[in-house]
This record gives structure tokens, C-alpha cells and sequence, in this order.
């Protein structure tokens, strides 16, 4: 177990240093444009040619690459990277969105879970019935429609302002400030990112449930006399919900990561994801690379704690 | 050649004729492609969704037509001072906001003339600019579909390309593709191809002599085919690695195959199937994505259309001209729908027994 924790943590690391590598890429190398035109892009719109002279000396684009990249990390590190077009600390307005980014994620995950192995074990039983065909149907369209329009359009109907102003209409209300009104701003963004997912687990949990009936085991539960009501539940679920699991790891951590950036823009939850949003319109690069890199630093660090909460549950994988 | 020929002498072609000739007629070889053909051909329900596709295609290709013969606009022209006839009544295409009977009304499109126009506004106007939506709708899903297939054969492409030298070459090179791969899946794609997308966007690309403008629609196809990569290459490598080990291409190394020839015609043809089914499938994938790009401002740059472009700006009008938003919602709802179940259909007529998963 040990060991296998040292060496989960060093390929973590050095994940995260072909991260820095990729980021700063993208940002830097990528788009290209000599000094001036780099100092440009990561000055933003609206600047003066002295705020672009100060950038290129500043960043070290005058400078070889290496020094490029070391200096850009090191403002990513110690948390001096500013968004040059509104002046403020890209890590402190990261932490201010957190809480609603991990709201959202924690409550969305917790239906899509739900209902996904809800719907993934009617369909399985009822495989071939009517009801399958129409429950298959469903979580095709529910994988079919853009997050984002499906929030306009349920936002429309369903959200104050609309047409029955059931629902209030976006914004995130702290759960420190008021739990209920928490709950009640946060029920429809949670709707809305969950129903994609609820499709698709639906979809790859009645797959996997369909495949292991086949196997020898569940014959013998099966000639054992066990119900199948307990078959299900003891032999056939444990192991399709494996693959399911792991998914839900990996898809879970990219919400929490940032990865919601649609649903939070169209309700306005001003998560993390958000803010990089915000910064598209401006062509204001900071945010965006503080974004896309803390999110998936913590990708990578979530998803060693999810690897290694597996390895205590199931030390086959442990070698591995 | 000498030896070849002698082979060909040897061959069962003799007695297996003479053995058909007792039992009665033989048995007809058919190949896998043929097989999957007639198990496709059964499935009524996924053929209508491929023809609904290639409707919604065959209408985005037509643009430029519906736009001269029946709009008689362009994607792009705006009409904001202007005034049509609908069902004889002449109306503004955008209303002048301002205070109308002691109350501050906003400037509002036309909504919806359904053809009480002669074709023109069917969907009504958009935005401050009074442009044709109907027009935008489908040069909109012309780019999108663009982007969208475009996206997909590029990110299969290369998906492809680095599955096959991984599973080939094994060791190092796999070592290197698969870590690749690791990082990629470190990033959400929507954030990636934001991050890609809004930094090319400002100032295009220009490397390897290579040119491409900020707004090109070469951009989004770029950012999206690239993100998705470790999508497709990760299972596809997988099928190779398991394929690696088989006989055949054992033998094929045996009788001085180059690794060229066995990756192209000994471990692709072999993959094609999955290949296929995940080209569909990722071309739905795409066009969403390339939805979420746009809607986000990193996409299609205006005033370029696109279907995610087309929401976003409806946003602003959704409770007084909702269509401006449902239309191109619907439009990308059901292209992505029937092209999943399409692509559905054809892995049951591939891989009846669904060895590959595909997880999108």
C-alpha cells in the first residue's frame, strides 16, 4: 500500500509538471506573435502601449524561453498572476468562486449518481420491454442536448422572470448566509448539469448489468435459488458498478475542477468556471490560465485520493 | 513470384469443390462488412435517423439557396431601419425602443412571420441587428456541421495514427503516447478547448509556415479535434495492444513485413470497425462541443454563425422572442440525437456482441 501511494505521488507529479509544460504552450508558444504580440494577448484588451512594454519585460518575453517559463510559473506559484484588464488577483477571485463550483458539483453529483444507477437498473431489468425502449430514448436526448441550452431553456420556463417563475432565477446564495435559499437558487443548476450524466451512466450501467448476468456466478446464485431480487443487488450490481465508480471519480473531479463552466455561466453562479467564462469576452488570458491550470492540478491531486480510497477497497487494483 | 505460384498449386480449392459437389451447394463466404451491412439494414429505426441527419445536412448545404431565393438576404446583412410586409401589415424588423405610452420598452426583433412574410424573418429577426435567423439558422449549422465533421476526422486521424504506433512499437513509444494521453485527461475539455480556443482566437497561428486567421473556422476544428484525442486514442490503443499479440501479425513480422505494412494492413483493417462507430459518434460529440466553444465566445468567431453563437445571442431575448434560442437548440438536439442513435446502430451491426465500449 505503501508503495503503491510513493509511486501514485510521484507520477502525480510529474503530471502536473507536463501540465505547467502544457499551459504554458498553449498560452505562450501556440498562439506565437513575436514579443510585442505575446505581451498583447496577456495584457488584454484595453491596454496602453506602456502596460504591453511593461508586460514583454516584465514576463520576459525580451528573454530566452526557459526564463519565459520560469517566470510565468513562478507567478502562477506565489499568486502574484493579475488579470491586467480589471486588476485583480486571479487566486483570490478563484477562491471566492469555490464555494459555489463545489456546491454545484457536490448536489449535482449526488442526483446524477442516484438517479443514473436508477435508471441503468430499470432499463437492465426491464431490457427489451417497452419501457427500456422509452427509458433508452430519454437518455439518448438527455445526452443529445447541450448543458447550456438546456439551462437557457429550463431557466425560461421554470426560473423567476420566465414563464412560471417557479424557481428563482440563478445567482448562489451562500450556505452560510441562508441554507434554504442555498438549496432553492441551487435546485435547478443541479437539474440541469445532472441530466447529461444521468443519461450516460444510465446507458453504461445497463450495458454492464447486461454483460454480467452472463456470467457463470450469477448462474450459480441463480440455481442456488436465490430471488433475483438479491441477485441483483448482492452479485450482479456490486460488480457493474465498478466501471460506474470510476467514471463518476474522473467526472466528478472535472466539475469540481471547473469543468461546469456552462451551467455556472448560464445561472450565474459565479463559480470558478465562471470566471474564466467571463474573461473569454474581454480576450483577458490570465484568468483563463489560472483556471485551466489550478483546475487540473486538482484534477490530478483528486483523482491519486480516489485511486488510492480504491486501492483500500479493492486491493486487486493495488499493483497496478 | 516463383513461390507464390507453387503455392497457389496447393491450395484445398480441389477437394472442397468436390466435397460441395456431394453435400449440395456450398457454403458462401461473406465478409464481416457484408454481414454488418444486413444486420444494419434490419435496423428501421437507426436508418431514419441517419436519413433525418443527412436532411439536416442537405438543408445547411442549401443556405446560400434559401438565402437568395426565399430570404433574399445574406447570413450577415443587417436590416435594422427597414420594415416588411407581414400578412400585408407593415412592421418593423426592429422595433425602436424608447418610451411608448409612458413606459420604457427595450427595441425589440420581429418574432416569428412563419412564411406571413414570403419567406422572409421565418424565424423572425435577431438580436439589435435585425438579421434573417432563419438565414443564420442554417449557414449557422453550415459552419457548425463543418467544424463538427471536420473536428472528427482530424481528431480520428491522428487518434488513430498514435493508437497504432503505441500498440506496434510497444515500450518506449507507448510509454510516451499513453503519458501524453495522462495530462490530456488532466484538463476538462470544455476548460482546454477554451484555454486553446480564446488563445488563438486573439491573434490566430502562425507557425511551420502555417497561416491561419483569428477568425477561421480552421481554429475551433484545431482546438476540438485536439482536446478530444485522448478520447478515441486511448480505447483504440487498447484494441491494437491486444491485437499486437495475435498470430497474424506475428506472421506477417515473420515474412519481413515492414512495421508500415502491418500497422495499415494487418492491425488497421482490424480496428476499422470501431473506428467507424466512433467517427459517428464523435461527430456529435464535436458538434456539441463546438456549441459549448462558441456559446462561450472561444468557438466560431462573430459575426460568423454557428448554432452555439445563434444561442448565445438569442439569450438576451429569451423571454420576449424565445425562438431566437429554442431553434438552434432544437437543430443541434436533433442532429446530435440521430446521429447517437445511428451510431448505436451501427455498433450493433459491427460488434453485435459490443466488445468496445465507447464512453463519450
Amino acid at each position: 500500500m505503501m508503495a503503491f501511494f510513493v509511486r501514485r505521488t510521484i507520477g502525480a507529479i510529474l503530471v502536473c509538471i507536463a501540465v505547467t509544460f502544457i499551459v504554458f504552450i498553449i498560452f505562450i508558444v501556440v498562439p506565437g506573435g513575436g514579443r510585442l504580440g505575446t505581451a498583447e494577448r496577456i495584457a488584454g484588451k484595453n491596454a496602453t502601449t506602456q502596460n504591453i512594454i511593461n508586460i514583454e519585460h516584465e514576463w520576459g518575453f525580451d528573454r530566452p524561453i526557459y526564463v519565459q517559463y520560469w517566470r510565468m510559473m513562478k507567478r502562477m506559484f506565489n499568486g502574484t498572476l493579475v488579470s491586467y484588464t480589471s486588476q485583480q488577483n486571479v487566486v483570490t477571485q478563484i477562491e471566492e468562486g469555490i464555494p459555489a463550483t463545489f456546491s454545484l458539483a457536490i448536489g449535482a453529483g449526488v442526483i446524477w449518481l442516484f438517479f443514473g444507477i436508477l435508471v441503468g437498473v430499470f432499463s437492465a431489468i426491464k431490457a427489451g420491454k417497452l419501457s427500456d425502449r422509452v427509458i433508452t430514448v430519454l437518455a439518448l436526448i438527455g445526452i443529445s442536448m447541450p448543458v447550456f441550452w438546456l439551462g437557457i431553456v429550463a431557466r425560461y420556463y421554470l426560473a423567476e422572470g420566465g414563464l412560471t417563475s417557479i424557481f428563482p432565477d440563478g445567482e448562489y446564495v451562500p450556505l452560510t448566509d441562508n441554507p434554504l435559499q442555498w438549496f432553492w437558487h441551487l435546485v435547478l443548476p443541479w437539474t440541469v448539469l445532472a441530466v447529461l450524466f444521468i443519461g450516460f451512466y444510465g446507458r453504461v450501467l445497463r450495458g454492464n448489468i447486461l454483460d454480467t448476468k452472463h456470467e457463470d456466478y450469477v448462474r450459480t446464485a441463480k440455481s442456488k435459488g436465490l430471488s433475483s431480487r438479491r441477485i441483483m443487488r448482492k452479485h450482479v450490481l456490486r460488480t457493474s458498478l465498478i466501471p460506474i465508480v470510476t467514471l463518476f471519480g474522473l467526472d466528478f473531479a472535472a466539475v469540481l475542477g471547473g469543468g461546469a463552466i456552462l451551467t455556472e455561466t448560464v445561472f450565474d453562479l459565479h463559480g470558478v468556471g465562471q470566471y474564466a467564462a467571463q474573461s473569454i469576452g474581454n480576450f483577458d488570458l490570465p484568468p483563463i490560465m489560472g483556471v485551466t491550470m489550478y483546475g487540473a492540478f486538482f484534477i490530478v491531486w483528486f483523482s491519486v485520493l480516489v485511486d488510492l480510497f480504491y486501492a483500500y477497497l479493492d486491493p486487486r487494483i493495488r499493483p497496478t | 513470384m516463383a513461390e507464390r505460384a507453387t503455392e497457389t498449386e496447393f491450395t484445398l480449392d480441389a477437394p472442397a469443390q468436390s466435397a460441395a459437389e456431394e453435400h449440395g451447394p456450398a457454403i458462401q463466404g461473406r465478409s464481416p462488412w457484408y454481414l454488418a451491412w444486413r444486420r444494419l439494414r434490419k435496423n428501421y429505426f437507426a436508418f431514419f435517423f441517419l436519413l433525418l441527419f443527412l436532411l439536416i445536412v442537405v438543408a445547411c448545404a442549401l443556405a446560400p439557396l434559401y438565402a437568395s431565393h426565399v430570404a433574399h438576404t445574406g447570413p450577415n446583412e443587417n436590416h435594422i431601419l427597414e420594415t416588411v410586409r407581414v400578412n400585408g401589415v407593415p412592421t418593423d424588423v426592429v422595433s425602436p425602443g424608447g418610451v411608448i405610452n409612458g413606459k420604457l420598452t427595450p427595441s425589440l426583433p420581429i418574432g416569428p412571420t412563419w412564411f406571413g412574410a414570403g419567406g422572409r424573418f421565418v424565424l423572425g429577426a435577431d438580436g439589435p441587428n435585425g438579421r434573417d435567423e432563419a438565414v443564420r439558422l442554417l449557414y449557422g449549422g453550415r459552419n457548425s456541421l463543418i467544424v463538427g465533421i471536420g473536428s472528427s476526422i482530424f481528431c480520428v486521424f491522428f487518434s488513430v495514427v498514435l493508437a497504432l504506433l503505441a500498440g506496434y512499437f510497444r515500450g518506449t513509444t507507448d510509454f510516451v503516447i499513453t503519458r501524453f494521453f495522462d495530462v490530456m485527461f488532466a484538463f476538462p475539455v470544455v476548460l482546454l478547448g477554451i484555454a486553446l480556443g480564446t488563445a488563438l482566437s486573439i491573434s490566430g497561428f502562425q507557425h511551420f509556415g502555417i497561416s491561419i486567421q483569428a477568425g477561421s473556422l480552421w481554429i475551433p476544428t484545431i482546438v476540438i479535434s485536439y482536446v478530444l484525442i485522448p478520447y478515441v486514442g486511448r480505447p483504440l490503443r487498447g484494441q491494437v495492444l491486444s491485437l499486437r499479440e495475435k498470430e497474424f501479425v506475428e506472421a506477417a513480422i515473420a515474412q519481413g513485413a515492414s512495421p508500415l505494412r502491418v500497422m495499415f494492413s494487418e492491425l488497421l483493417p482490424n480496428i476499422a470497425s470501431s473506428v467507424l462507430v466512433f467517427f459517428t459518434l464523435i461527430i456529435a460529440n464535436n458538434i456539441v462541443l463546438e456549441a459549448a466553444l462558441s456559446f462561450l465566445g472561444a468557438g466560431v468567431q462573430p459575426p460568423n454563425p454557428s448554432w452555439g453563437t445563434l444561442i448565445s445571442n438569442g439569450r438576451d431575448f429569451i423571454v420576449t422572442r424565445p425562438w431566437l434560442s429554442l431553434a438552434p437548440g432544437i437543430a443541434i438536439v436533433l442532429t446530435v440525437l440521430s446521429l447517437n442513435i445511428f451510431g448505436d446502430g451501427l455498433r450493433d451491426a459491427l460488434d453485435p456482441r459490443a466488445k468496445v465500449k465507447v464512453e463519450l
